[in-house]
């Protein structure tokens, strides 16, 4: 295996910032792959799933934790199949979870259309937009399950946008050349999530599944290898309680938020994964962020998060920078021939709908060499004037209303009046935890479902491929694979409440708050996250070098020690307390982050929104297929030994079958 | 800017409730009211005092977690826009600025800005969803629905669940909220087999807990999400349409 070939240090160094000091290579991962040709995986593999009597279903306890679209699934699924689910969330309702912000879409490879698409076609994309570091098999697997996707949220409400013959529309996304993106507006993610939170009242009401709002999962408790509990925090008393289960599900979303200011929600965090990441399950790709290139440029200090703007804009956007630096004109007033619509020159073929990586690439080019605009010159405008012309504002205001809205309530400007200003920002993880092909973690018993694992989207994700993973990891995959796990415990009771992992495991996150607020530091968590922030922009964003990242490592070390010595997280324990929230989330991105950048660091190549600069062929991502054909899955660094403190990077390796290998090329 | 901020600080449910005063003095017209917030507890965090407890999410106006009563207008001053979205633009420099819990019966206060909404998906339980099992739909392409419907169905889906209708109502009514998911399901062709009985249990698990409808519309004054008042009317409709079925039929 050529993995292995990265190993081969002269282990002399003794730099403690130097790879070989960092990290180690450790095993081998078995996905367990069916062994089949991958367009015929999913079906083989369902075929030998074992499965569990109607009648013993109530007999097993499923944890799902997480109520967005992959959580909120996966636990009505198994709740209509008869198990009996507990939920967790730290919202105070299913329906608030992050996906209730995605707006532009989600695809299915439905293809009624004759614009040829087709499953092979969009697992073609996924893969190749992907970068070939995602696997083969689970994007046809999303295709496949995608086109009954939209059959089921439909019928449980989400009032999917229609012609005028009353058949589905559908829209393009950046990366592929077919319609293939179905919608509501710009507000899909808010239909589809409140479809299937209101699929999880249902039963709630019936009692199959309990909800427990407001709790925080602070850890995962493994007795005999097996994942068999979660420990909580009541965030309104603050009480620390375990549950049992026979099974975990983590659908707890993505860890862009590690970034400080991004697309997601204020509350988006990685303590989940990070917990399970800490008890044994492994870390697939951290590195792979992806940096979406429509986001609302930074405008002022106070500025809460970065808001995206969504890709479909770019259906009827045209993206431009002014041909002369530090152009202050008024836009409207700048004339055809001075406007570089970078884009549609560069990538003829693509034009503006080039994936995302490469058109945020492109826009942070153009803003670095002097070509910005707005009072920040961090921007560049994305124009719809010719789809106006074209079309008539009717059109683009039912397609895009309540996006312009919204850029109007936050700029005070009107996007029919005068192009939009947008610029990259952090927006989606490909990265999250490794699991092999039923999804289950490398902890046996911990299953994990939407955009907290990895595999479908690879080094890059397509647009509107992730409500889509969503929710067929929700609804399509955890109701085969997990009872497939469960069939195995029949007759086996969850452990019990006074095992001493169980009390071991409540004393452990008791300690860790109780550290926390004993610190009686000098800044708040916040401010630690900011700095933060600002190691990840600078040296892990759109393009990453070696000096770079080990430079950041050593400061992310710092920084991390400092918070330890010097957070102060006012207020007690025992009560609801935002800030000993925010400073366990703090606390958890100070640890990622530092793996986040040795993988980057690790990964020698350029691969999809992993973009090294000493890896690159004209300005474009240049992969390192005989090297680095593999996804990294990270384990937690042993205590002693003559590895102690690495980082133990395993990797399973990618095959492709159906797509073969080659560059991509989008010009 | 400079501006002072009453603020409403409370311990828990059964504690007593105060406003407290602040000042801060370098807010910024482009900054968001959460993100005034934001600043003030800030400023608590460095002064070693206890930040102010609000909540919010998406800060886009989509998640309908934030919600706060400004000067007593829920969400703040501009008409339907949620409290993430209102600005600090709408005030003057050295004004005084309001800032409590949305204030229902039946939002019982959990501390400071944070206010219990769960009575409003109590309502959904109640009936607001929809009987399909996953893996059982048709094909839905083989069902037309038309572009209008489509659209209507939204206007009246898009509802975010933030309570400000029901804190706007001098009754604490939720029928705007109810009316938003009748009307929405009204026009889901899968919906249609439990429209009587779901009209039946959403209207009574509404009057369980919350108020009568006041009929005077500040409820879509507040809502960030502009549902239409016809909603309102779409409860009443629902309701009458139902009591003229028999209790044994479901659509
Ligand atoms: C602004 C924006 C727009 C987007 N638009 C699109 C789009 O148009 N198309 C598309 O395909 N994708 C889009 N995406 C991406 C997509 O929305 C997300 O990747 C996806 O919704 C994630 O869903 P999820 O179910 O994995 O997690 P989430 O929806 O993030 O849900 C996470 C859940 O886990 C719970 N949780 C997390 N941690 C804990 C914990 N420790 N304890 C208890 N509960 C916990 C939360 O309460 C929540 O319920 C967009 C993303 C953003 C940021
Ligand atoms: S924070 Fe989500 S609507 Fe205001």
């Amino acid at each position: 295996m050529s993995a292995a070939k990265a190993t081969e240090g002269k282990g002399t160094a003794v730099d403690p910032l130097s790879l070989d000091a960092l990290r180690v290579i450790g095993q081998e991962l078995d996905g367990h792959l069916p062994d089949v040709h991958p367009r015929d995986a999913w079906t083989d593999r369902k075929l030998h799933y074992n499965l569990v009597n109607p009648a013993n279903r109530r007999r097993f306890k499923i944890i799902v934790v997480g109520t967005g679209l992959a959580g909120a699934g996966a636990a009505a699924a198994l709740g209509e199949l008869g198990y009996d689910v507990e939920v967790f969330s730290y919202h105070d309702v299913p329906r608030r979870a992050h996906s209730v912000a995605a707006q532009g879409g989600i695809n299915s490879p439905r293809a009624r259309k004759v614009d040829n698409d087709s499953i092979d076609r969009f697992v073609k994309d996924t893969v190749k937009g992907g970068d070939y570091r995602g696997r083969e098999q689970d994007a046809y697997r999303l295709g496949e399950e995608g086109i009954r996707v939209i059959d089921h949220m439909q019928a449980i409400g989400a009032a999917f946008a229609r012609e005028y013959g009353g058949q589905l529309a559908t829209r393009s996304f950046g990366g592929v050349q077919v319609s293939r993106t179905y919608y509501t507006r710009g507000q899909t993610g808010q239909q589809l999530e409140i479809a299937a939170a209101h699929a999880l009242s249902r039963q709630v009401a019936a009692g199959t599944c309990k909800l427990h709002s407001r709790q925080e999962l602070l850890d995962i408790i493994v007795k005999d290898g097996r994942a068999q509990g979660i420990v909580v925090r009541d965030l309104v008393t603050g009480k620390v309680r375990a549950m049992t289960a026979h099974a975990v599900v983590l659908c707890t979303g993505g860890y862009g938020n590690i970034y400080y200011k991004a697309t997601l929600a204020k509350n988006s965090n990685a303590s989940a994964i990070w917990r399970a990441y800490k008890r044994g399950a492994f870390f697939a790709n951290p590195c792979f962020v992806q940096i979406h290139p429509t986001a609302l440029p930074l405008m002022s200090q106070w500025q809460s998060k970065k808001t995206l703007m969504s890709e479909s804009l770019r259906n009827d956007g045209r993206i431009w920078a002014p041909r002369k630096k530090d152009d202050d004109r008024d836009p409207n007033d700048i004339p055809e021939e001075e406007r570089f619509y970078f884009l549609e020159e560069r990538y003829p073929a693509f034009g503006n709908l080039v994936p995302r990586d490469v058109a945020s690439r492109n826009i942070r080019e153009r803003i670095d060499a002097g070509y910005g605009v707005g009072p920040l010159k961090n921007a560049v405008y994305l124009d719809f004037r010719t789809g106006i012309e074209r079309l008539g504002a009717k059109v683009i205001r039912e397609r895009y209303s309540n996006l312009f809205d919204m850029y109007h309530e936050l700029t005070g400007e009107d996007p029919f009046q005068t192009p939009m200003r947008i610029a990259p920002s952090v927006h989606f993880t490909m990265g999250g935890l490794w699991s092999d092909y039923d999804q289950m973690t490398s902890i046996p018993g911990l299953f994990v479902g939407g955009e907290a694992g990895w595999g479908y989207h690879g080094a890059n994700r397509l647009g509107a491929n992730s409500l889509l993973s969503g929710c067929v990891d929700g609804w399509f995959t955890l109701p085969y694979s997990v009872p497939n796990y469960l069939a195995g415990l029949l007759g086996k009771e969850p452990l019990a409440h006074d095992d001493p992992a169980v009390t071991q495991t409540i004393a452990d996150v008791e300690a860790r708050v109780e550290r926390l607020l004993s610190v009686n530091g000098s800044h708040g968590p916040d401010y630690f996250h900011e700095k933060l922030g600002a190691i990840m922009d600078r040296y892990a964003s759109v393009s990453r070098d070696v000096e770079g990242l080990t430079k950041a490592i050593g400061l992310i070390r710092e920084l991390r020690e400092e918070f330890w010595r010097d957070v102060k997280v006012i207020g007690e324990g025992d009560r609801l307390n935002q800030e000993l929230e925010t400073a366990g989330r703090v606390a958890d991105y100070l640890e990622l982050a530092e793996l986040l950048c040795v993988d980057a660091l690790d990964r020698d190549e350029s691969a999809g929104a992993h973009f090294r600069t000493d890896h690159e062929i004209d300005g474009e991502a240049a992969r390192d297929d005989e090297h680095w054909c593999f996804c990294s899955a990270w384990g937690v660094p042993a205590e002693s030994g003559p590895d102690a403190g690495k980082h133990i990077r395993n990797y399973e390796p990618l095959t492709f079958v159906a797509v073969p290998l080659q560059q991509r090329n989008y010009k | 800017m400079r501006l002072i901020l009453e603020v409403w600080r409370q311990d828990g449910p059964q504690a007593q409730g105060r406003f407290e005063t602040h000042e801060i003095t370098d807010a910024t017209p482009e900054m968001s009211l959460l993100e005034l917030l934001d600043r003030l507890n800030h400023q608590l965090v460095e002064q070693d005092q206890d930040p102010v407890a609000f909540e919010s999410d998406c800060r886009e106006g989509i998640c309908g977690t934030c919600g706060i009563d400004i000067n007593g207008v829920p969400h703040g001053p501009e008409d339907n826009v949620p409290a993430c979205g209102q600005h600090v633009r709408s005030f003057h420099d050295g004004q005084t600025v309001r800032i409590a819990p949305f204030r229902a019966k039946s939002f019982p206060v959990i501390r400071d800005l944070i206010v219990d909404r769960t009575g409003l998906d109590r309502i959904i339980q109640a009936g607001g969803t929809v009987a399909v099992d996953a893996g059982t739909a048709p094909d839905a392409d083989t069902i037309r629905i038309t572009h209008h419907d489509a659209e209507e169905a939204l206007d009246f889906a898009a509802c975010i669940g933030c309570g400000a209708c029901v804190s706007a109502c001098p009754n604490g009514a939720a029928y705007l909220f109810t009316g938003a998911k009748l009307a929405h399901l009204r026009l889901i062709p899968a919906a249609q087999q439990e429209r009587s009985k779901r009209a039946r249990s959403m209207v009574a698990q509404m009057e369980q807990e919350f108020g009568p409808c006041s009929q005077i519309g500040e409820c879509a004054l507040a809502c960030p999400a502009k549902i239409p008042l016809r909603a309102i009317a779409a409860v009443n409709r629902e309701r009458i349409r139902a009591g003229f079925r028999s209790r044994s039929k479901e659509n």
